[in-house]
C-alpha cells in the first residue's frame, strides 16, 4: 500500500447532530451524494460497498438497493465504531489488488433523535453469546467498562484524573473552532459550548468512577460517507488525494492474564506503521477515537506515540493542541467527545484526517502530511477490535 | 405492588455456561483447567478441559463505580461495584462486590457470598474476612 494504490478522493461530513424527520437511510444516502460530488464522481462510478450494518440486517443488499448502484465488492465487516478503519483498510487492499477501482464507505445514525441510552443503557438480554451470559448479572454499563481500564491505568501507573481531563480540555479548544461543532452542542442541549478547563471536567459528575461526564463523548445524530479511488482514477478527481499507505487491524478480549492497559491497538499499529514506513514521530494528525478520555491515552500508548503508562504526562499542558509544534495535534474536528458521536465514529476520523491533509480543517495544522487514524470499536475493557489506517499527502 | 425491579439473570440454557452457572445454584464457584494443567478464561473452548471447584477468594484487579444506568434493577443498587476479580487459583471474573464504595481499591481482598436466584444464585463478592451475618 505504501505504493500508492488507493487514495481517499471524496468526504462528506453530515453537518447536523439532531436531525428532525430524517432516517439513517436519507443521512448515508445524501452524503455519499455529496462525498462524490467532492471527488467529481458519481454513483455509477461505485463498483465497492463497504458497510457497517447500522440500518439493519442484510445491509450488503439493502443499502445498494437502496442507493441503486451495482457493486462486484459488498464487504460488512462491522465491528462498531473502528468498522471505517477496516473498511478503509479492505478497500485499499482490494484496489490495490485491482479487484475494485472506487469504493464508498457510508454512515447514518439517528442515536440521539431515538434517545438511546448509549453509555448507560442496559445490556440486550437476548440470545447472549456465552461470553456475555458470564455478565449479565452485574449490568457493567459500557462507560463503566471503560472505567475499569481507566481506574488499572490509574493504579498501575500513577495517571491522575486532571492527566484523563485534559484531553477532554484539548478536544473541546478544537470543537470551539469548528462552527458545526458548535451548533451541534448547541443543538445537544450542551449549556457551556465554549472552552473548558480541567476543573470543568473534574467538576463535572461522575458516571462510573473514575470517569466524569466530561470525559464521555456526547451522543448525537449524524454520519458521512468516504470515496476511496484507485490512483488512475484519482489522479482525474476534483481533490487532492489522500493516500492510504498503511493499516492493521486486530482485536482483544479478556483473558486471566491479560494487561487491561493495553488494547489492540499494540498490535494493529506497528504493522501499519511499517506498511507506510513511518514512525509516530514522523505523524502529524493523530485522529484517535474518543469515546472517553482514557480511551485516548490509552491508545496513544499503544500506538507509540508515548510508552506504555506515560501517557498520562505526554498529554499534559495541551501537548496535542493543533497550535502546539512537536507533537501530533489530537482529534482536530473536536472529537466524539466535543463535536458527535452518534455512536460510531470512525468515519470521521477519517474525514477529518482528509480535512487536515488537504489543508481545510477549522484547526488546521501547517503543512500537515502525515496522519493516523486509529478506530477502536467494541468495549476497551472486555472485548474491542482496533484498525490503525496511516494517511499521507501528495 | 407492582414490580420492585430485579435482577437481570443469566440464560440457563446457554449451553457453554449452563454447567457453571447451575453449580452457582448449589454454591460452587467453578473454573476450568485444560490439558496441560493452564486455568482458562471461562467459557472460552478448551480441549479436554476439567472443571474444579474455586474457594472463591481472591483480590480485585480493577473496579468502577457504577453511579448512572439505564435499566431499573442497577439504577435502583446505584452506587454499586462492578470489578475484574482475580481468583487465587489464577482465573479473572467479572463480579459485583458488594462494600463501601469509598472503601474498595485495587488489591483488595474479597471473597464469594451468593445472592440465590431459584436454581441459579449469582456471586457477589465482599470484603475478605467480613463474613455475611
Amino acid at each position: 500500500m505504501a505504493a500508492r494504490a488507493a487514495a481517499i478522493v471524496g468526504i462528506h461530513e453530515y453537518p447536523s447532530r439532531r436531525v428532525d424527520g430524517v432516517s439513517k437511510w436519507q443521512i448515508k444516502a445524501e452524503s455519499a451524494a455529496r462525498a462524490l460530488a467532492d471527488a467529481g464522481l458519481t454513483l455509477a462510478d461505485v463498483d465497492a460497498v463497504y458497510d457497517a450494518g447500522e440500518t439493519g440486517p442484510m445491509a450488503g443488499i439493502a443499502v445498494p438497493e437502496y442507493l441503486g448502484i451495482t457493486p462486484r465488492l459488498v464487504d460488512t465487516t462491522a465491528v462498531g465504531g473502528s468498522s471505517y478503519e477496516f473498511h478503509a483498510a479492505h478497500a485499499a487492499r482490494n484496489i490495490a489488488a485491482g479487484r475494485a477501482r472506487v469504493a464508498l464507505l457510508t454512515y447514518g445514525s439517528t442515536a440521539k433523535s431515538e434517545s438511546r441510552a448509549i453509555g448507560t443503557g442496559a445490556r440486550s438480554m437476548g440470545d447472549p453469546a456465552p461470553g456475555n451470559n458470564m455478565e449479565v448479572p452485574y449490568g457493567l454499563p459500557l462507560i463503566g467498562n471503560y472505567a475499569l481500564v481507566a481506574q488499572r491505568h490509574m493504579h498501575q501507573y500513577g495517571t491522575t484524573p486532571e492527566q484523563l481531563a485534559e484531553i477532554a480540555v484539548t478536544t473541546r479548544a478544537h470543537a470551539v473552532r469548528n462552527p458545526e461543532a458548535v451548533a451541534g452542542l448547541a443543538a445537544l442541549g450542551i449549556r457551556n459550548s465554549g472552552e473548558i478547563t480541567v476543573d470543568d471536567v473534574l467538576g463535572s459528575p461522575l458516571v462510573a468512577d473514575p470517569l466524569h461526564v466530561l470525559d464521555c463523548c456526547l451522543v448525537s445524530d449524524g454520519g458521512g460517507a468516504v470515496v476511496i479511488a484507485a490512483a488512475d482514477v484519482a489522479r482525474d478527481c476534483r481533490t487532492t488525494p489522500v493516500w492510504i499507505t498503511g493499516a492493521g487491524e486486530a482485536v482483544g478480549y479478556p483473558g486471566n492474564d491479560r494487561d487491561i492497559t493495553t488494547s489492540a491497538a499494540a498490535l494493529s499499529g506497528p504493522p501499519a506503521f511499517a506498511e507506510a514506513g513511518v514512525r509516530p514521530e514522523d505523524v502529524d494528525i493523530a485522529m484517535i477515537y474518543d469515546s472517553f478520555t482514557i480511551t485516548v491515552l490509552t491508545l496513544l500508548e499503544d500506538l507509540g506515540f508515548a510508552k506504555k503508562g506515560e501517557g498520562g504526562p505526554y498529554v499534559e499542558g495541551g501537548r496535542l493542541r493543533f497550535d502546539r509544534p512537536g507533537a501530533p495535534a489530537l482529534n482536530t474536528d473536536g472529537g466524539g467527545l466535543s463535536s458527535n458521536h452518534p455512536g460510531m465514529r470512525g468515519i470521521f476520523l477519517l474525514i477529518e484526517a482528509t480535512r487536515q491533509l488537504r489543508g481545510e480543517s477549522t484547526a488546521q495544522v501547517e503543512g500537515a502530511r502525515t496522519a493516523v487514524a486509529h478506530g477502536n470499536g467494541g468495549l476497551l475493557g472486555t472485548r474491542h477490535a482496533a484498525a490503525t489506517v496511516v494517511l499521507e499527502r501528495g | 405492588m407492582p414490580g420492585e425491579p430485579t435482577r437481570p439473570l443469566p440464560v440457563l440454557t446457554e449451553p457453554d455456561t449452563a454447567a457453571f452457572w447451575r453449580a452457582c445454584g448449589e454454591h460452587r464457584l467453578t473454573y476450568t483447567t485444560d490439558r496441560d494443567g493452564g486455568v482458562v478464561f471461562y467459557p472460552r473452548r478448551t480441549d479436554g478441559g476439567q472443571v474444579r471447584d474455586s474457594a472463591g477468594r481472591g483480590v480485585v484487579y480493577t473496579y468502577t463505580v457504577v453511579r448512572r444506568h439505564g435499566h431499573p434493577y442497577f439504577r435502583s443498587r446505584a452506587p454499586y461495584v462492578v470489578a475484574y476479580v482475580d481468583l487465587d487459583e489464577g482465573f479473572r471474573l467479572l463480579a459485583e462486590v458488594d462494600a463501601d464504595p469509598d472503601a474498595v481499591h485495587v488489591g483488595m481482598r474479597v471473597e464469594v457470598g451468593w445472592e440465590d436466584h431459584g436454581e441459579t444464585a449469582v456471586p457477589v463478592f465482599r470484603p475478605a474476612g467480613s463474613a455475611a451475618t
